[in-house]
């Protein structure tokens, strides 16, 4: 697999928007952005009301994931091209989400939204409607899901990367710094986990860095490469990132996203945590 | 949640500027606000710690620690940075100008 293969420039979508056969998927938490002006025959996916369980924290179960898809007007053979906000943080999610599933042929706009924008490219409001399709999801791949005691067996023998912020890896801040820092759960890091911030994959405009600068980022902050690999974040949307760099773009094969992260293992009662910051 | 809030001059309710520290200002071109400008908010080594997009009259916010900040703009009409220093809980004021 080559970056090409999973990752699109804005050129190639703007030569494709309206080539049979590929679907543009805006992910956002807020579809408000998508309401405001998408990429002119985009469909939207909400973040949290059309991936996650209402009730139960997961993922939609498999029949959800086939109606969703259905009722947006993917097919199985389509190409799916995922952008959105953040720095395609929840995009990147989405592509892990879809993969879990077994979508044959997803790639995620580099840039996302951020990229398109800047460059000054068309977007619209029109109102975007697919003839429904029925769409058949495989049994989730949990090769690339990590669970909680899975995470808590890979302290000291697999390479742990938590994606987030110095500050919030060293345990000063509970969120991202953008947010209200409200969060109850212990602060800290996962004993063992390397700290490389998801921002250090990516650009200034929200592009990925190439494969080399990546290869040399995580060399030089102590991966091995011939160990398995657990990303995290807080909620699991940069781990995404971060593992759509690992999985998706160097080709490492043992990687998995522990989207429990640290909203779920921050919690655990009697689960080791480390505080302050690596050398 | 990790998406960005809107961003207004209003803060959320709850928000303690004796326990928080908050950055908050507005990016401008030529005097006039910028809304849809990706503001990212770099640490004292001047590593990317968050960013959030202006709301329609140019406003960002940022919850962060106290420290040595800097403030950068990107907009398709040009870029920007401002320093500001938080030197405890509070709301400290920045405005980042671009060209």
């Amino acid at each position: 697999m080559s970056r090409e293969d999973v990752l699109v420039t804005p050129d190639w979508a703007e030569q494709n928007l309206d080539t049979k056969g590929i679907v543009f998927v805006e992910v956002d938490e807020d579809t408000t952005a998508y309401d405001k002006g998408h990429i002119p025959g985009a469909v939207k996916l909400d973040w949290k009301t059309d991936l996650q369980d209402p009730v139960i924290r997961d993922f939609v179960d498999k029949g959800a994931f086939e109606k969703l898809l259905s009722d947006k007007g993917i097919s199985n053979d389509d190409t799916v091209v995922l952008y959105g906000g953040n720095n395609n943080w929840f995009a990147a999610y989405a592509y892990w989400y879809f993969k879990l599933y077994g979508h044959r042929d997803v790639k995620l706009l580099d840039g996302g939204r951020k990229k398109w924008e800047l460059d000054g490219r068309t977007q619209n409001t029109d109102v975007v409607s697919r003839p429904s399709t029925s769409y058949t999801a495989q049994e989730p791949d949990t090769s690339i899901r990590a669970f909680r005691q899975e995470v808590i067996d890979a302290i000291g023998s697999k390479n742990l990367v938590d994606v987030r912020a110095p500050d919030e890896f060293s345990g000063k801040i509970m969120a991202p710094a953008h947010l209200p820092q409200e969060q109850a759960q212990r602060p800290g890091h996962i004993p063992s986990a390397l700290n490389v911030p998801w921002s250090k994959a990516a650009n200034e405009d929200g592009t990925f860095k190439s494969d080399d600068d990546l290869r040399a980022l995580y060399g030089a902050a102590g991966l091995d490469e011939s160990k398995a690999t657990i990303a995290y974040c807080r909620i699991g949307e940069r781990s995404s990132h971060t593992w759509f760099a690992l999985h998706e773009l160097l080709g490492y094969s043992d990687v998995k996203n522990y989207d429990g992260s640290w909203t779920e293992y921050g919690s655990l009662v009697g689960a080791p945590i480390e505080l302050g910051s690596k050398a | 949640m990790c998406g960005a809030p809107e961003q207004t001059q209003e803060l959320p309710p709850g928000t303690d500027l004796s326990k928080h520290t908050v950055l908050t200002g507005t990016v401008r071109t030529a005097g006039e606000p910028v809304g849809g400008a990706f503001v990212r908010l770099l640490d004292g080594t001047g590593e990317f710690t968050a960013e959030v997009v202006t709301s329609a009259s140019g406003q960002f916010r940022f919850f962060a620690a106290p420290g040595n900040w800097t403030i950068r703009a990107l907009h398709q009409s040009g870029t920007g940075e401002a320093p500001v220093t938080a030197d405890g809980p509070g709301l400290f004021p920045v405005d980042v100008t671009l060209a």
